[in-house]
């Protein structure tokens, strides 16, 4: 766990400067929310539970398998990008092997989906359940509550879980949220709720794993409230210095849950100093290696834009006709 | 071939595509024991049981939202909304989410989903329930817009439709669901997209579909009586468009009239004017005309005002006559 955390940040923070530097239009991180993602991540069978994530989950989607060239070919928008062949925004993030569902940018779209896909889990005989993730920011929307409402009128496998960081781009949470917040709307669906701090992985990933055998047993979907931190402006495009103070930035600062849980890890002698540091190093030669190899990788070529908007080839209909 | 309504064949294409293939389900408001409020998921629920007739909350983005999710992960959802007006609180699911999923994934995953969805003018109505809105959806590239004017096409496409990979917005004509009836094949082979003559002509064309096409055919039926012979065109599928059957009667009349019920700006009419300008412009003997909709944001309850709004046969009429006489 502690390893895909720290991979996601140093991603995080390549993909950022190479943002900065102009290598690449866009940037938008997860830092702050990666125990949280690999917590609930380690919840989950990759590749046969679906996972639909949103656009900070770079530490999640590692975790279930996505590698870290494979984030560097989406931010740099090469043709071998599997979330879209540089369609997509960097972390709008696609795996089909993963079932990691392709997401879009207007937030709380997923969310009935993913009841959905529950849905026809359960048609399917399948036990898989599904995963989905949103910010606090998307529980406003008219698709929260009604995928929610759905998916609890059918007793549906589906996890809810909201990476509150408190922020939705500028705006605080206190405008956001209504009533006794987040997890007070589980109960209005008859749902489990639970509210973690999402900073220590231990606990979310035992209120994830709960949540994770109460929809595998088919009692029904959860509303899980991770709280998190959010260390960076919302995107390369915001100025966080704008509607957060200095003494707020440094408060989070000090209880980023990366250099945390590492300290916990050496504290309780799980991990050993020198092989932290390895492990670091480690992490280091792999982000250089995955930036080299994806900023060499072919780029897309107009030719291809037409492909996939249908099924086949033809926008035409002359193939078709009788 | 049986003979039947409009209706009756949607609903002999939804329990044929049931019955033949599990992953198909049928999901809206009131399709379950109720039958649709039209009458097109009759008997479904007591054949094939809740698990694959759905009662839905009445909230169409969870309808697509949920029809969407379940396509991806291998089902063939038909999803009902109970009247077209009311499928914009769905827009989103339908305009960023079904019609992009392929496009964004570079082709992992699809989403093979039918959006049923009866449109058009019905007498008082109101403002609500009588909205055409393919010009919306004919918009959107990924989606695929199926708009059947005889009981034949409302069975044929929309088995089509529920086979094929792609999202489809399925319009059915529902002022006509009972009124038109036709034979139906008996099965779904041989269908395609290509627009269909529905009567040859010489001196104009009217390119038409759903309820405008029988209001079409009667028009050119009158023209004949004065010895004016006019090529009828149903276009049946609106994206795809077949332009190449648009352009070979515009070349073989050099006339062409244009109906639809929706309002004429930035109406499919405009789109199949602009073509013909394209690529017809030296066939024409005369201006394009569009019969359309006025300019008003809805259809009117009182049955006194809805003569002047949905486009009659006679003004069809008057319109073919003087674009035959220009």
């Amino acid at each position: 766990m502690y390893y895909h955390m720290a991979l996601a940040r140093a991603l995080d923070e390549r993909v950022w400067n190479l943002s900065r530097q102009g290598a690449i239009p866009f940037a938008v991180s997860g830092r702050g929310q990666e125990a949280a993602q690999v917590a609930l991540a380690a919840a989950l069978r990759p590749g046969r539970d679906y996972v639909y994530p949103y656009y900070r989950d770079v530490a999640l989607v590692l975790h279930l398998g996505v590698t870290a060239e494979e984030i560097m070919l989406a931010a740099f928008g090469r043709l071998a990008d599997p979330s879209s062949s540089g369609r997509q925004m960097p972390n709008h993030f696609s795996h089909r092997r993963w079932r990691i569902v392709s997401g879009s940018s207007p937030v709380g779209t997923q969310i009935p989906q993913a009841a959905g896909t529950a849905l026809a889990c359960r048609m399917q005989g399948e036990d898989a359940v599904v995963l989905v993730t949103f910010g606090e920011g998307a529980s406003s929307t008219g698709d929260f509550h009604e995928g929610i409402n759905f998916a609890a009128i059918h007793r549906l496998p589906v996890i809810f879980v909201c990476e509150n960081n408190g922020y939705a781009i500028s705006v605080p949470e206190r405008l956001q949220v209504a009533g006794p917040g987040m997890v007070g709307r589980a109960a209005g669906y008859g749902i489990a709720g639970a509210s973690v701090d999402g900073t220590d992985p231990v606990e979310t990933h035992r209120a994830a794993a709960e949540a994770v055998a109460r929809a595998r047993s088919g009692n029904g979907p959860s509303l899980l409230e991770v709280r998190v931190l959010r260390l960076d402006p919302h995107t390369s495009s915001d100025d966080d210095n704008t509607y957060r103070t200095p003494e707020e930035k440094a408060a989070m600062r000090a209880a980023d849950p990366l250099p945390r849980f590492r300290r916990r890890l050496l504290d309780s002698g799980v991990m050993a100093p020198a092989e932290a540091d390895a492990l670091d190093a480690q992490i280091t030669a792999e982000v250089d290696a995955a930036t080299a190899a994806a900023e060499k990788s072919p780029v897309p070529s107009p030719a291809d834009l037409p492909r996939h908007v249908y099924a086949g080839s033809p926008t035409e209909v002359r193939s078709w006709r009788r | 071939m049986a003979e039947m309504s409009i209706l009756e064949a949607v609903r002999r294409a939804m329990r044929e595509a049931m019955e033949e293939d599990d992953r198909v389900f049928v999901l809206g408001e009131d399709v379950g024991p109720r039958g649709g409020v039209f009458q097109a998921t009759a008997g479904l629920f007591r054949q094939f049981g809740p698990d694959r007739v759905l009662d839905t909350p009445i909230a169409e983005s969870s309808i697509v939202g949920v029809a969407i999710g379940a396509a991806l992960a291998g089902m063939r959802p038909v999803a009902e909304i109970q009247f077209a007006d009311f499928i914009h609180p769905a827009m989103n699911q339908i305009m960023n989410e079904a019609a992009k999923l392929r496009y964004r994934s570079a082709g992992a995953w699809s989403c093979p989903l039918v959006i049923r969805a009866p449109y058009g003018g019905v007498h008082g109505g109101g403002l609500y329930h009588g909205q055409s809105v393919e010009a919306l959806f004919s918009h959107i590239p990924g989606l695929r817009v199926y708009a059947p004017s005889t009981p034949a096409d409302a069975y044929g496409l929309l088995r089509l439709a529920i086979r094929g990979e792609d999202p489809v917005v399925f319009l059915e004509p529902k002022r006509i669901y009972a009124s038109v009836r036709g034979p139906v094949p008996d099965g779904p082979e041989g269908i395609g997209l290509a627009a269909a003559v529905r009567r040859q002509g010489e001196d104009a064309s009217v390119v038409a579909w759903g309820m405008m096409l029988h209001r079409a055919l009667a028009a050119a039926e009158a023209l004949a009586a004065e010895d004016i012979s006019v090529e009828v065109l149903d276009l049946r599928s609106l994206r795809p468009l077949d332009e190449d059957a648009v352009l070979a009667t515009v070349r073989k009349t050099g006339r062409l009239c244009i109906v639809h019920e929706d309002n004429a700006m930035c109406g499919y009419g405009a789109e199949l004017a602009a073509r013909v300008a394209e690529k017809a412009l030296f066939h024409l003997d005369a201006p394009v005309r569009r019969v359309a909709g006025p300019e008003i944001p809805g259809l009117p309850y009182s049955p006194t005002l809805e003569d002047d709004v949905v486009p009659t046969v006679e003004r069809i009429t008057d319109a073919l006559r003087e674009l035959a006489t220009y």
